[in-house]
């Protein structure tokens, strides 16, 4: 167990590592100047300008040596410092974002976590049922095939536009100011609904696909037949295959969740959702590259922490990895 | 007729499977929409064709007009050729580079599959859409072209996992030891021996791939980095959300790209499923 956890500290480490270089290398190799670009689409007099490249090559530290630049990176980035936000300045990045942060988490965790459960149980009964297998499979597969600001859209469309039942913009009312008052909170989860049922739907379409086939292999494989054989009952078998199926689905929890995050990005922006994605959607609308560099960040480490907590689940659910025997991988 | 073809067992069980069929029917009527479609129009996708600007679909504007009067139906058959070309090169690119990789690691094994391997899982946890968002966010000026060659270099640590333990599994099989001891080259043994041992599996990935391109396609172009000089789905659906067509209820401008999205992946997952049971039997259904 030492070594699986180790090993994977060392993955994300690195994973890190690699993901701050290339967050530093891009604006100083890409193609053209971006604090030139920056100032001209701010579209400020000539002098101040000026003022304002010189202010900015400093920031960036585009005067120094390139390894003091890249040392000075990470300096900063350990002081919590990631520069200011042009398109809100002078606020700092890090409250810009800390402030998206919350919404973020409001979003995902539940829309993950609940498409995560159901659409595994789901799967799981649809499987080998003829009827349930004919009905659900098609419309898992219509829905994981769904890009998310498509269904976003739709949902939108449908229930805020014509039906008139749901806000389509924002995380609350204008008219009302945040406390923690009953019509508020009523008011932040009636515009949270629409936004989360996308993510939920189209997370739980992939999931419940997913354990379907997961299943069907468990029942062919020979422990199944085996126990078939013995005369076990039909439960018992279904609930072995079950808990060997959620194994590659923790896995596929993992390695899902650029995708999902990805998919929370545009969802966010198709309903005006103040997270990181509608910010992000600002920056580089702005282009605003501290506030980007700093967007893409969190993201990174956002992914890491889940990527490392599921991780620990998998050692309490898989007994193998914690006896040493290879269960996964790694 | 289906006496003859149970000689070619592969073929025989791949027509008969319902879902292989249903697939393939529905991405062969697109690609031949995104063939055929450019060509029996007579709107310029970006023109100004419609004075009386939006207006629902009609025998004139099949798929309506957009808030400007452009033709949707126009924009809609050359953006499924953007998602087809992304598709083949992005998705086929992210192939080839997990496949190399896959193999060399597999094969070799040793200090270079600890380190490719290393550097799989690295890029493996990395959301490769921020790293796409970051690097188009700089680029200038984009194209089609450029999205895929991005989408395939950072698409590809699925194929090499996938690759290099299937890989793994078989370079110790007897037939491949026979080769190596005859003196067979590496890159020989790796494409005559090894690889036609799992071409079902690198024809499932393959599809996967394919799809996936299609929507991380999608999502770029949705936020404003998709390619700058050409219509795709994901533009479209940009243009639509920018300008209200949800708050001016135009559902003929946002409906057409991401529904042909879906149908095209959905079709693909389908005929993945599809010929997994062609190529293992115990997955048929009974």
């Amino acid at each position: 167990m030492r070594r699986y956890i180790g090993r994977k500290i060392l993955i994300y480490g690195l994973t890190f590592f690699l993901a701050v270089s290339i967050d530093w290398l891009i604006p100083r190799f890409m193609p053209g100047d971006p604090i030139a670009n920056m100032l001209a689409r701010a579209s400020v007099n000539s002098t101040a300008a000026q003022v304002m490249h010189e202010y900015y090559t400093h920031v960036f530290g585009l005067d120094l040596p390139i390894w003091q630049q890249y040392l000075n990176f990470w300096n900063s980035l350990f002081h919590g410092d990631l520069g200011r936000s042009v398109y809100m300045f002078p606020t700092p990045v890090v409250d810009v974002l800390s402030r998206a942060v919350p919404y973020d988490m409001f979003l995902l965790l539940p829309s993950i976590l609940l498409s995560w459960y159901a659409g595994n149980h789901f799967g799981a009964f649809a499987a080998r049922s003829k009827w349930l297998d004919n009905t659900v499979s098609p419309i898992g597969y219509i829905l994981t095939a769904t890009p998310y600001m498509w269904l976003g859209i739709v949902l939108a469309w449908f229930f805020g536009i014509v039906l008139d039942q749901f806000p389509i913009a924002g995380a609350y009312s204008f008219s009302l100011r945040p406390n923690l008052s009953w019509p508020f909170i009523l008011d932040v989860l009636h515009h949270w609904f629409l936004p989360f049922a996308s993510l939920f739907l189209v997370g739980f379409g992939g999931w419940a696909i997913g354990m379907r086939n997961m299943i069907i292999y468990e029942l062919e494989a020979d422990y199944s037949r085996y126990l078939e054989a013995l005369g076990a009952p039909k439960n018992l078998i279904r609930k072995y295959a079950f808990q060997n199926g959620i194994l590659p689905q923790i896995t596929g929890l993992a390695l899902q969740l650029g995708v999902i995050v990805a998919g929370a990005l545009v969802t966010e922006v198709v309903f005006s959702y103040p997270g990181i994605g509608y910010l992000l959607l600002a920056a580089i609308q702005n282009q605003d590259y501290f506030l980007i560099q700093g967007c893409f960040l969190f993201i990174i480490i956002g992914v890491l922490l889940a990527n490392f907590i599921i991780d620990i689940a998998y050692v309490i659910v898989d007994p193998r990895t914690r006896r040493g025997m290879t269960g996964e991988s790694a | 007729m289906m006496e003859r073809l149970k000689k070619y067992e592969f073929l025989y069980f791949a027509l008969r499977n319902t879902k292989l069929r249903v697939g393939l029917l529905i991405i062969f009527f697109f690609v031949l929409l995104a063939i055929v479609g450019p060509l029996i129009t007579k709107y310029d996708p970006f023109a100004y064709v419609n004075p009386l600007g939006p207006q629902p679909p009609s025998a004139k504007y099949w798929f309506g007009t957009t808030f400007f009067g452009q033709d949707v139906f126009t924009q809609f058959v050359l953006g499924l050729r953007a998602t087809f070309l992304v598709a083949v090169v992005g998705g086929g690119l992210g192939t080839f580079i997990g496949l190399l990789i896959g193999f060399v690691a597999g094969y070799r094994g040793g200090i270079i599959d600890e380190i490719l391997n290393m550097f799989t899982n690295i890029v493996l946890v990395i959301p490769t859409l921020a790293v796409l968002l970051i690097v188009a966010a700089y680029l200038e000026v984009r194209s089609v072209f450029i999205e895929c060659i991005f989408i395939g270099l950072t698409a590809w640590p699925w194929v090499a996992r996938a690759v290099r333990a299937q890989t793994f599994s078989l370079r110790t099989r007897e037939f491949v030891d026979l080769a190596r001891m005859s003196g067979m080259n590496p890159l020989k043994i790796i494409f005559t021996e090894i690889a036609p041992n799992m071409m079902s599996y690198l024809v499932l990935t393959f599809i996967l791939q394919f799809g996936g391109a299609i929507l991380i396609a999608a999502t770029l172009d949705f936020i404003g980095l998709g390619p700058t000089n050409a219509i795709s789905l994901g533009v479209m659906m940009q243009y639509a959300v920018m300008w209200g067509a949800l708050l001016l209820g135009m559902w003929w401008w946002f409906i057409p790209p991401g529904l042909g999205i879906t149908a095209i992946v959905g079709a693909l997952y389908v005929m993945n499923v599809g010929l997994d049971e062609v190529f293992n039997p115990k997955l048929r259904e009974m």
